[in-house]
């Protein structure tokens, strides 16, 4: 049953469907998401766009008692084979969560965190990581001569993008946020957004966020969910400018949600 | 107009009223505090006075009382060291805890991290037991089960340190877990999170993120098991052997200070010699049950960093 997969497209859900028991959280989504984008994903409290986010990467794993169906093709693979192995799919598809998560080590672990457990033991090989990390992050200026302080010293702006970092350190293609700035003042939600765009280049971004303005801000498609459903997903100019739904317009107008 | 302002500021004033139940209240709160510093002041300061009487009535050197290896209160030259009670508290506490520890925290973790349902379900009463067993009762199976089967197995009688190291490695075990087991539970959910995400398994988010996190708590929970292990006496006493110099070996007979507190304070006269030394071994017990408290207090300060 393999499905071609376009070139650019990382990731194509086929009949994605999830229940937490016996709740139906995600319902027949198909669609994909492309390569060197950011994709946002945008919809009220409840519609399960955090869900999905976790289903690329498969922590949704840790929710327990869930159960799929459909295919969720990573590039050829299909995730929901039994023989995935978690440790490689997470080392490609890194994760950044609503509130900065640092563990309470260093900088300089928290960064070379990844690398380690993923093998890399020579000190001048992760010294390199840890750097260009904390330089894509726009963080190294800051912190550099403080590379072995308690992370938890940081500032929430600093946390948040030093997790990034510490999910860039494995060289992932793709980056998942979830809500990454939700907990964060504007200034340092502005710094996250731009930062998002600068590493565009370079990665495959999938965000969830709460503010829609975020969503035209940064992405270059965003796709709408309504409770479990996916309304609809086009690039983010059109979705904004002339959305083809009722539903998506009533949203995006502040008419619910 | 003003009848209003007037009736408002009338209710808002305070009533000096002491037999409302809020005084009340205080009383009672700051009575049972009261109660219990003033125990703890009692408590030490009886214990040092009595302590002190040794060497301030009876004239015995506390250098000799706490670096002689001969302990022969009866003699015509009476002899007060108290160096091999000292050894063998501190000998079954260290001993104890290098036993419960590795245990006690392994099955901390088994039970917050890898079997939660079952761990809560079975583990969590197996442990509440344990607690519950009186001491006692600890040292009888010690004295009918540990003892025989070192004598049989290892050599010696089978009285000594390493049958109080097991039975009191035992005892304190599930202090040490239930601490830990706490300690673990009370790490965020998003530390799991963040480890896992990066592709770390279970494993290495455990040993590389959690053991870390949770380290001084369950630093607190060893030295709290520690704690405990130094002042138990009664189990101790059935399997140690209570020989009064210093043990060659792990299954020669020994004894602990609050051994020799508990075999001879029965026996001897209340203000002679022979029973003020015991009261400072006792002496030696509070000190270091201080130094416990503050080693928790030390730890438990700097994992709010």
């Amino acid at each position: 049953m393999a499905t071609a997969v376009k070139e650019k497209e990382v990731f194509k859900m086929k009949d994605l469907n999830l229940w937490y028991g016996q709740n139906h959280a995600l319902k027949n989504l198909n669609f994909s998401i492309n390569k060197k984008e950011i994709t946002s994903i945008i919809g009220p409290s409840g519609c399960g766009k955090s869900t999905f986010i976790k289903t690329l990467n498969l922590m949704i794993y840790s929710a327990g008692n869930v159960r799929m169906s459909g295919e969720i093709l990573y590039h050829n693979k299909n995730l929901l084979d039994n023989k995935i192995d978690l440790v490689s799919l997470r080392k490609d598809v890194g994760m950044v969560f609503q509130k900065a998560n640092p563990f309470p080590k260093s900088i300089y672990e928290n960064v070379a965190y990844g690398p380690k457990i993923h093998g890399i033991k020579k000190k001048s090989e992760l010294d390199d990581i840890v750097e260009e990390s904390l330089i894509n992050v726009a963080l190294w200026d800051e912190v550099k001569d403080r590379l072995n302080a308690p992370a938890l010293g940081l500032s929430g702006g600093q946390q948040q993008r030093l997790c990034i970092a510490r999910a860039l350190a494995t060289k992932p293609e793709v980056l998942l946020m979830d809500e990454p700035t939700s907990a964060l003042d504007p200034i340092s939600t502005i710094k996250i957004e731009e930062l998002a765009l600068e590493l565009k280049k370079d990665f495959t971004i999938v965000m969830v966020t709460h503010n829609m303005q975020q969503a035209a801000r940064v992405s270059d498609e965003t796709a709408f969910f309504l409770m479990g459903e996916l309304i609809e997903k086009k690039d983010t100019d059109k979705l904004f400018a002339n959305p083809s739904d009722k539903r998506t317009e009533d949203y995006i107008t502040g008419r619910f949600g | 107009m003003t009848n209003q302002s007037e009736a408002v500021k009338e209710r808002l004033v305070k009533k000096k009223n002491k037999r409302s139940p809020e005084f009340r209240g205080k009383v009672i709160i700051l009575g049972s505090a009261g109660v219990i510093i003033i125990a703890a002041i009692a408590i030490t300061l009886f214990l040092t006075s009595k302590g002190l009487q040794t060497f301030i009535a009876n004239g015995v050197s506390p250098i000799e009382f706490l670096t002689s290896t001969n302990w022969r209160p009866t003699d015509e030259n009476p002899v007060y060291g108290a160096v091999p009670f000292i050894f063998g508290s501190f000998a079954v506490t260290l001993l104890a805890a290098l036993f419960a520890a590795p245990l006690g925290i392994g099955s901390a973790i088994f039970m917050t991290e890898i079997a939660r349902k079952w761990g809560q379900k079975f583990l969590q009463p197996v442990i509440e037991i344990l607690v519950g067993i009186p001491s006692v009762v600890y040292g009888f199976i010690g004295l009918t089960v540990i003892v025989p089967f070192i004598r049989d197995h290892i050599g010696g009688l089978g009285f000594g340190l390493l049958a109080g190291t097991i039975v009191v490695g035992i005892m304190i075990l599930p202090t040490v877990t239930s601490i830990a087991a706490d300690a673990m539970r009370s790490l965020p959910q998003n530390l799991r999170d963040a480890s896992y995400a990066i592709g770390a398994t279970r494993w290495q988010t455990i040993y590389r993120v959690l053991i870390p996190a949770a380290l001084p708590s369950l630093l607190t929970a060893i030295v709290l098991g520690m704690a405990r292990a130094f002042g138990e006496a009664l189990a101790v006493q059935m399997v140690i052997g209570n020989a009064r110099n210093l043990p060659d070996s792990l299954v020669e007979p020994a004894a602990t200070l609050t051994t020799i507190i508990t075999l001879n304070m029965g026996h001897t006269t209340f203000g002679s010699v022979e029973n003020n030394v015991l009261w400072s071994l006792g002496l030696i017990l509070l000190v270091m049950s201080y130094i416990f408290i503050v080693i928790i207090r030390f730890l438990s300060a700097r994992r709010k960093v």
